[in-house]
C-alpha cells in the first residue's frame, strides 16, 4: 500500500478533471492584465472570481509603495518577528489598522488563514469553550483544532441556536468565545450580528468577528459588518485579511482588550513563521489608505454586486440569500457546476467552483466575486455569458433539467 | 444493554434514517464515514440533531474520535449521564 493510496477516490476525480482539460482547482493564468482581465489558455478572459473587491492590485500608489519598500528594505525579512525582529513598517501597519478600527491594539499575521489560527487557538485555552458558526471557514475550524478548548458548533446564522448551546454549557467552567464571520465566503450571506451580540452579552461570552470578506465592503467607513450593524463595542476581536480588499497577502487582528500584546508570545501561528516582506507591508498600508480615502470604491463594488445579483436572479438562477460581492449560483450537481464553469471559461469568463464539504448543506456552487474595478459593461457581459451557457446546457429554469432538479 | 443505551440508539438510528439520501442497514458496527458515505460536515450536521434531541453538547474533538455508530452511542450516553 503506497502512502497516498488513501486519497485514491479523490485522486481519480481530480485526474478526470485534468484529463477533461477543465480543472477549476488548477487554473494557470498565462498573464494577468488588470484587476479584471487575464490571459487564460491563450484567451483574453474576464475575471469574475478573484476576491479583488476594491480592485487595488494595480493601483499605481500601491505598486509604487511596494517597489519603494523593496528597494529600501530588501525583499524579505528572513525570519519571524519574535526570533528575528520587527521592521518599523510592521509596527506602522499595526498602528494604521488599530487607528482605522479605533482600537488600542493591532497585530499582523503572515496570512489571513494564520490570523484565524493564531487568534482562535490563543484566545480559548484548555477548559474554555469555542462556539463556531456551522458554516465557518476552514481557517476557523483549523484554529479551533489547533487550540485546546472544547468546540461546539451552532446552526448557521442562528442566534437562538447559539443561545441554546450556551445555555447547555452554562454550568461548565471556562470562558466562552463565539466566532462568526461578517460575510460568508460561499453564499455571500451576512451574519445577524446585532442578535448575536445580544446573546453574547446575555451569557457573558466573548465575540470574535472575522471580516475577511466584509472589510472594505460594508460599514459607513468600510470597517465591515460590525460597523454596519453598530455592534463594534461587542466585538472583542476583529480579524481579517489583506488578500481581498487590501490587494496583498496577510492577516490581522484588532482589539481594545488590555494586555493583548501577550498574544505575540503565546500564538504559535504568529511566532513560528516568517513575517511579511517589506513590499507586502508597504502595499497593504497604501491600500488601506486608498480604502479610507476613496469610499467611492465601496459604492462601485456594491453597485456591481447588486447588478450581477439582479441579473442572474432575473435569468432564473438560484442564488445566495442577499446581494453581496460574492454571488453564488446553486447548481443541481457537482457535474453541472464543472460543466457550467468550463463552458464559461471557454467563453472567456473566469469564475469558481465550490463543492462540499467546503460548502454548506452539500451544495455545488458556481461562485463569482465582483470588483469595484469591473465596469457595468463587464458585469452585463458576464450576465450575458451566464445566459448563453445556461441555455446551451439546459440549466436555466425554463428548461426541464433544473426545473426537475428543484 | 441498558434502557438508556437502547433509547439513544433508537434516536440516533431514526435521525440517521431521516438524514441519509437512501436507506442503508444500520448497526453498532456501521462505520459512519466509510459505510454511510457522509462527509465531515454531514457528520457534524447529523450530530447537531442528536445534541438537540437529547439536550446535550457533543464537543467536536469527541466527534473526531467516533468511528462507528456504537462509538457514537457510547459517547452520547457518557455525555448524557454527565449532563
Amino acid at each position: 500500500m503506497a502512502l497516498l493510496d488513501k486519497y485514491a477516490p479523490l485522486a481519480a476525480q481530480y485526474r478526470q478533471l485534468e484529463e477533461a482539460g477543465a480543472n477549476p482547482f488548477n487554473v494557470p493564468f498565462d498573464d494577468v492584465l488588470s484587476p479584471t482581465e487575464a490571459i487564460i489558455a491563450g484567451r483574453q478572459t474576464l475575471l469574475l472570481g478573484t476576491n479583488n473587491y476594491l480592485g487595488l492590485t494595480y493601483d499605481p500608489l500601491v505598486i509604487e509603495a511596494a517597489n519603494a519598500a523593496s528597494t529600501a528594505a530588501g525583499t524579505g525579512t528572513t525570519g519571524s518577528r519574535i526570533a528575528n525582529g520587527s521592521y518599523g513598517s510592521h509596527k506602522r501597519l499595526e498602528e494604521a489598522l488599530a487607528d482605522f478600527y479605533g482600537r488600542k491594539h493591532g497585530m499582523v499575521f503572515s496570512t489571513g488563514y494564520q490570523a484565524n489560527l493564531g487568534i482562535i487557538s490563543a484566545l480559548a485555552g484548555k477548559g474554555d469553550h469555542l462556539l463556531l458558526d456551522a458554516d465557518s471557514h476552514a481557517s476557523i475550524y483549523d484554529g479551533a483544532r489547533l487550540g485546546y478548548a472544547q468546540v461546539t458548533r451552532f446552526r448557521h446564522n442562528s442566534p437562538d441556536d447559539l443561545a441554546n448551546r450556551l445555555r447547555r454549557l452554562a454550568d461548565e467552567p471556562g470562558d466562552k468565545v463565539i466566532i462568526v464571520e461578517g460575510i460568508y465566503s460561499m453564499l455571500g450571506d451576512t451574519a445577524p450580528l446585532r442578535e448575536f451580540a445580544a446573546v453574547k452579552r446575555e451569557y457573558g461570552a466573548y465575540l470574535v468577528v472575522d471580516e475577511a470578506h466584509s472589510l472594505g465592503v460594508l460599514g459607513a467607513t468600510g470597517r465591515g459588518l460590525a460597523e454596519q450593524a453598530g455592534i463594534e463595542a461587542d466585538a472583542d476581536f476583529i480579524v481579517g485579511t489583506f488578500s481581498k480588499s487590501l490587494a496583498g497577502v496577510g492577516g490581522f487582528a484588532v482589539t481594545d482588550m488590555e494586555g493583548a500584546d501577550i498574544l505575540r508570545v503565546v500564538s504559535r501561528p504568529y511566532m513560528f513563521t516568517a513575517s511579511l516582506p517589506p513590499a507586502n507591508i508597504a502595499a497593504t498600508l497604501a491600500a488601506l489608505q486608498q480604502l479610507r480615502a476613496r469610499p467611492e470604491l465601496r459604492a462601485d463594488l456594491n453597485a456591481n454586486a447588486a447588478r450581477l445579483y439582479r441579473g442572474l436572479a432575473q435569468l432564473g438562477f438560484t442564488l445566495g440569500p442577499e446581494p453581496s460581492p460574492v454571488v453564488s449560483a446553486i447548481m443541481p450537481s457537482p457535474e453541472a457546476a464543472f460543466g457550467f464553469w468550463a463552458a464559461l471559461l471557454k467563453a472567456g469568463l473566469y469564475t469558481n467552483v465550490s463543492l462540499p464539504p467546503a460548502t454548506p448543506k452539500g451544495l455545488a456552487l458556481l461562485r463569482s466575486s465582483v470588483s469595484a474595478a469591473h465596469s457595468p459593461a463587464q458585469i452585463d457581459h458576464a450576465i450575458n455569458l451566464f445566459a448563453d451557457v445556461g441555455k446551451g446546457l439546459g440549466l436555466l429554469p425554463e428548461t426541464p433539467a433544473l426545473a426537475a432538479a428543484k | 444493554m441498558s434502557d438508556q443505551a437502547n433509547e439513544i440508539r433508537e434516536i440516533i438510528f431514526e435521525t440517521l434514517r431521516a438524514a441519509l439520501p437512501q436507506s442503508r442497514p444500520l448497526s453498532d458496527s456501521t462505520h459512519i464515514i466509510e459505510d454511510l458515505g457522509l462527509d465531515s460536515v454531514a457528520v457534524m450536521d447529523f450530530v447537531m440533531e442528536i445534541e438537540d434531541k437529547l439536550d446535550i453538547s457533543v464537543p467536536l474533538d469527541k466527534i473526531a474520535e467516533v468511528e462507528t455508530l456504537g462509538d457514537l452511542i457510547a459517547t452520547v450516553q457518557r455525555l448524557k449521564q454527565a449532563a
